[in-house]
Parts: C-alpha cells; sequence; structure tokens
C-alpha cells in the first residue's frame, strides 16, 4: 500500500480493514459471516431456531443445524411451508430464522410472508443468499436481482444487505434482536472483507466509509468495495467523493443521505439488483421529495442475468469500478449545468 | 356421551350463532354466509367445550391455539368469540366496517383471540405445524387445532404442511376439514376433484376420523380420540352441509361468498327461529 492511500484510510476512520486497498485483501462470501452469526445468536438465546428448504450447506445454516440439532428444522423443498411453518413459531414465542436461496425465498413465498410475517408482524428472519448477478454459473434462474424491491415493498419488514462477511454476522446479531420481520440478502461468490469487528453497525444506520464533497456514491453488498477503490482513484484526480455503506435499505437512513444530497450535491447508487426499486429507487424516493441532486442509479439494467464468471458478469451489467467512476463523472457534470 | 341438558345448550347456542351471522352478513352487506353457518355447530362445540381458553385472558401460556386458515369464515369465529366473551356482542355489526376490528379477514392484533392474519388460503395448516413444533420442543401441554376449508385443500402449500406434520409425528396437532364439497366457482368434485380425501392424509402419517359436522358428540368423541393418538397428527373429516339451516342456501355454492339481502335475511331469521324453538320444546 502507499503511504498515501494508508494515510487516506486513516482519515476515513470507520476501522475499516487495513488491508482495503491491497492486492492481497481477504475475500469471504458474506453467506459465511451469518452461518457464524447464526450460531453466536443460538448461544445467546435459546429461542432461536434456524429452518432450512434443503440448502443447509450452502446457506451455512449448517454449523447451526449441527452444533444445535434440536432447534434446526429440515423443511426441504417447499419455500411456501418454510415461511408459514417459522411464523408460527414465531407467534408461539421462538425467533425463527429461515433460509434458502433469494430467488425462492422470498421469491416463490411471497405472499405467505405478506400475510403471514408482515401483517401479523412477527419476528421471523428471512435469509436469502445467493443473490446478484456475482452468483456466477448457476444462471439467471438463480441470480436474485428482485429480492430487496420485493421485501422493501412490505409494511414492517426490514431489509438489509451487508457489504462484507462481518457484517453479516454483526447484521444476523442484531435482527436476532430486533423483534421485527426482517430480510438479509447474502452473497455466493467471495467478496473483498471491508470491515473489521470494530467498525460501527447499526439497523438503519448508514456509515459514511470515504469523505469528500463533490459527489457521493452509496452502495450496499459487494459494491462498497467497489466504490471505495474509486473514490480512492478518484481522490488522484483532484476528484473528492463520499462513499455511503448503506446495508440498511429499510429503514433508510434519511439523515446520512440528505446530508450527503447537500453537502456533496450529486449522488450515484450502485447495487447488484434491478435499478427498480432497489437501493437506487429507495435513495431516489427520499432525494426526490426533500433535496432533488443529480442521480445515476446503477444496477442491471431491467434484464435477467445468464451464466458466467462473476468478475465477467459485473463487466457485462455495467458494475466495475470504471462504471462508477463515469457515473461520478457525469453527475459532477449534471451538477455543474 | 354428552348429557341431554349439555346437548341442548350446545344446540341453542349454535342456533344464536347462526341468527348472529345472518344479522351481521345483512348489516356488512358482503362477506360469506355458508361456509359460517356449515361450520356453526364445530366452533360452538370448540369453544364452549372443547378449548383450553380464558375469554378474559386471550393471552393466557397454555391455552389451545385455535388457526383458522380459511379466514373468510370468520363470521362464525368473530360471532362465537363474541358469545363465549371475548368483546361485546354489540361489536358484531362493525363487520367489515371502517375502523372495525372484525376485519374481512382475520388479523391478529385487531381483535383479541385472533391467533393468526388469515384469508389467502392454504397457509394455516403450516403456521399450526409450525405452533406445533413449538409445544413439542417446550413440553406444552396446549394443543394446536387448525380449521381448513375442503377447497383449500386445493393449495401445494397445503400439502408441503401435511407432509410437514407427518414428518414430525405432531401428535399435538388436531386439523378439521370443513368438508362442504363447494368452493366460489362450485362443487369441489368439478373444481379440482380431491377423493379420497381421508386416504390421501393417512397416507402421509395422519390418523383420520370421519364424523358428520353436526353431531356434537361425534365433533367431542373425534377431539378426544385424537388426544389419544400418539406419534401422528390427527384430521377430522367433518361433512358438513353449508349454508346449515337455512333452506334455501343449504348446499348451494352461489351461497359461498355473499351476503343475504334483507329479505332474505328477514326470511333466514324465520326459519332460524323456528329451529330455536324446537329445541326449546325438545324433551331431549
Amino acid at each position: 500500500m502507499s503511504k498515501a492511500r494508508a494515510d487516506a484510510l486513516k482519515m476515513t476512520d470507520p476501522k475499516l480493514n487495513p488491508k482495503l486497498f491491497n492486492k492481497d485483501v481477504e475475500m469471504v462470501p458474506s453467506r459465511n459471516g451469518y452461518g457464524e452469526g447464526l450460531v453466536l445468536a443460538g448461544d445467546n438465546d435459546k429461542n432461536i431456531v434456524a429452518l432450512c428448504a434443503d440448502l443447509t450447506e450452502s446457506t451455512r445454516t449448517e454449523a447451526f443445524a449441527k452444533k444445535y440439532p434440536d432447534r434446526f428444522f429440515e423443511i426441504g423443498v417447499a419455500e411456501q411451508n418454510l415461511v408459514t411453518v417459522a411464523s408460527g413459531m414465531a407467534n408461539a414465542g421462538k425467533i425463527p430464522f429461515v433460509t434458502s436461496y433469494a430467488t425462492f425465498s422470498p421469491g416463490r413465498n411471497w405472499e405467505q410472508i405478506r400475510t403471514t410475517i408482515c401483517y401479523n408482524d412477527v419476528p421471523v428472519k428471512i435469509i436469502g443468499s445467493h443473490a446478484g448477478i456475482s452468483v456466477g454459473p448457476d444462471g439467471a434462474t438463480h441470480q436474485a436481482l428482485e429480492d430487496m424491491a420485493i421485501m422493501r415493498a412490505l409494511p414492517n419488514m426490514i431489509v438489509i444487505c451487508p457489504c462484507d462477511a462481518i457484517e453479516a454476522k454483526k447484521a444476523t446479531l442484531a435482527i436476532a434482536k430486533n423483534g421485527k420481520p426482517s430480510y438479509m440478502r447474502l452473497s455466493r461468490s467471495e467478496i473483498p472483507v471491508v470491515t473489521t469487528e470494530e467498525t460501527p453497525f447499526k439497523i438503519g444506520q448508514a456509515e459514511v466509509f470515504h469523505h469528500g464533497k463533490d459527489a457521493t456514491i452509496i452502495a450496499c453488498g459487494q459494491m462498497v468495495y467497489l466504490s471505495m477503490l474509486v473514490a480512492e482513484e478518484l481522490k488522484e484526480h483532484k476528484i473528492s467523493v463520499r462513499v455511503i455503506n448503506c446495508h440498511t435499505l429499510k429503514p433508510l437512513d434519511s439523515k446520512t443521505i440528505l446530508a450527503a444530497a447537500e453537502e456533496t450535491g450529486g449522488i450515484v447508487t450502485v447495487e447488484e439488483h434491478q435499478i427498480h426499486s432497489g437501493l437506487g429507487g429507495a435513495v431516489s424516493e427520499l432525494v426526490a421529495q426533500h433535496f432533488p441532486v443529480p442521480m445515476k442509479i446503477l444496477g442491471t439494467q431491467d434484464r435477467f442475468g445468464e451464466s458466467g464468471q462473476p468478475a465477467e458478469l459485473l463487466e457485462k451489467f455495467g458494475l466495475t469500478a470504471e462504471n462508477i467512476k463515469q457515473a461520478i463523472i457525469s453527475v459532477i457534470r449534471m451538477k455543474e449545468k | 356421551m354428552l348429557n341431554p341438558s349439555a346437548q341442548k345448550h350446545l344446540e341453542l347456542k349454535a342456533n344464536e350463532i347462526r341468527q348472529d351471522i345472518i344479522k351481521m352478513l345483512v348489516e356488512a352487506g358482503s362477506g360469506h354466509s355458508a361456509g359460517p353457518l356449515g361450520m356453526a355447530d364445530i366452533f360452538t362445540a370448540l369453544y364452549f367445550q372443547i378449548l383450553h381458553h380464558n375469554p378474559h385472558n386471550p393471552k393466557l401460556a397454555d391455552r389451545d391455539r385455535l388457526i383458522l386458515s380459511n379466514g373468510h369464515i370468520c363470521p362464525v369465529l368473530y360471532t362465537t368469540l363474541a358469545h363465549v366473551g371475548y368483546f361485546p356482542i354489540s361489536e358484531l355489526k362493525t363487520l367489515r366496517k371502517l375502523g372495525s376490528k372484525l376485519q374481512g379477514h382475520p388479523h391478529r392484533g385487531s381483535l383479541p383471540g385472533i391467533e393468526t392474519t388469515s384469508g389467502p388460503l392454504g397457509s394455516g395448516l403450516s403456521q399450526s405445524c409450525g405452533m406445533a413444533l413449538v409445544g413439542k420442543m417446550d413440553n406444552a401441554s396446549w394443543r394446536v387445532f387448525c380449521l381448513m376449508s375442503d377447497g383449500e385443500q386445493d393449495a401445494g402449500n397445503t400439502w408441503e404442511a401435511v407432509m410437514l406434520a407427518g414428518k414430525y409425528k405432531l401428535d399435538n396437532l388436531t386439523a378439521i376439514i370443513d368438508r362442504n364439497n363447494i368452493q366460489i366457482d362450485g362443487f369441489t368434485d368439478d373444481i379440482m376433484p380431491l377423493e379420497p380425501l381421508g386416504d390421501k392424509y393417512k397416507s402421509f402419517g395422519w390418523q383420520v376420523i370421519e364424523i358428520d359436522g353436526h353431531n356434537f358428540t361425534a365433533i367431542i368423541d373425534a377431539v378426544d380420540l385424537a388426544k389419544t393418538i400418539h406419534d401422528k397428527p390427527t384430521l377430522i373429516l367433518a361433512h358438513t352441509t353449508p349454508g346449515k339451516g337455512v333452506d334455501f342456501m343449504e348446499n348451494d355454492y352461489l351461497w359461498h361468498g355473499k351476503p343475504p339481502t334483507k329479505e332474505e335475511a328477514e326470511k333466514a331469521l324465520d326459519q332460524l327461529e323456528k329451529i330455536e324453538r324446537q329445541i326449546e320444546q325438545s324433551s331431549r
């Protein structure tokens, strides 16, 4: 790491991974953090139970299932049953975590989630793994790109997209205690570790990971890492970019986002999700009504994914550092008009 | 066997509930008629005889849990809850009105005694399984009762739950299907044939008891029998007459999803009052 970059990291202050800008930054799928967090949550509270729909290993529910076999329920390939059984358990005093791939849950069982979890207002935790285009070779059927939109539309639902495995662990522990219907999306592929155990995490509180005044990138999931790279790179071009890790899409941190709109005057949102009704949708709904500024929304452009390696797909679908950089430059131009 | 005075008490109660169902539906101007009238005897038996519950403490920790899966028959649930003391009978006339606790389909949290929100069909048995699993984990004394329609046996979600209840041997779960042979679009045999329904449940590891859903002794005996069966969930397949007690509604699927007009309600109440007098005069 160059001395300038090391100094820059100190200035950002949210206690991020010191190796963040190194080539050998640790790579861990966020689902791993969930697996660790679930065991810890189970250690803390005997009312935590876990249910899975025949994907126990790949969703990282396995460690909990082994440690607490009496509190683990294998539901089989039945996602509607997965969430409705969980609803009944939550109604009777348990805190169920239900895991599957995000295309199946909350994809296949949306109405059951709406009626029996959200309208009932019971604390079921829906964990959707394998979200985003970076799922890779499995192709479009298994790449959830609409999950945040359908969960964000539901009253009572909390929606979280952690930026790395450590944040996924913290989010797991936090939703175990929040008493609300909650959805968390996770990545299949290995993604850079951006945070440390010391990085602050609070549901509903976005964190400024990089200070800047010319424009703001608001990102979630692994797009936070790319955004940090872009902010660092643009600094060398005398462009000062703020980066906000917006891990909670609902409730949205309006204070941090409106401050960014006011102080930087332009926003780029980035997410591994359709451009409609995800993070970009949430931010623009807020900003358009309270402090309109030029915006660009990066995500998949209203189309399905396909098979390929994660990096190839991110490039093909326009979610690279270069895409973010171009968006920032164009937002700054829009500001100046 | 019920003693004659207990039998007469339940029959009169079910008749009163049917009369109030007609009154609330005509006042609401929309809602379902046939199913609620058909299930009045089973609801009366459950709330006045079978369930361990306390209307003055709806959250009683060791209460039996009753999940109404087919939420559209809520007029019979609401009326029974009011008659057994959960809330004033006068509130029944607010059904489906703005600001009412008596939503068009039941909502947990709006009205005391409602265990879960329902209406969209096919998800009540799964929720009941979830509760029964908790009952097993916690060694609880309470039991779970799930009331379903025959129409919602069309739903895949129902069979996912049937399979799970067999797997986990949920002998603290009793499901009751209102086998009235009608659904909105017509007779169940025409819409989506279900038979042999009891055999299907048996093949998934359930104990199945078929009864006349208007015979109080049969209802109570079936529930008692279910309590003695270990390692299996029980299905009570209750044959009922939709629209029971009102001759022009009985067995006519067109009465599944509509309320009576004022004139039809008067006629229906005349018939139900006549039945009430017969019960009172009976020497049993």
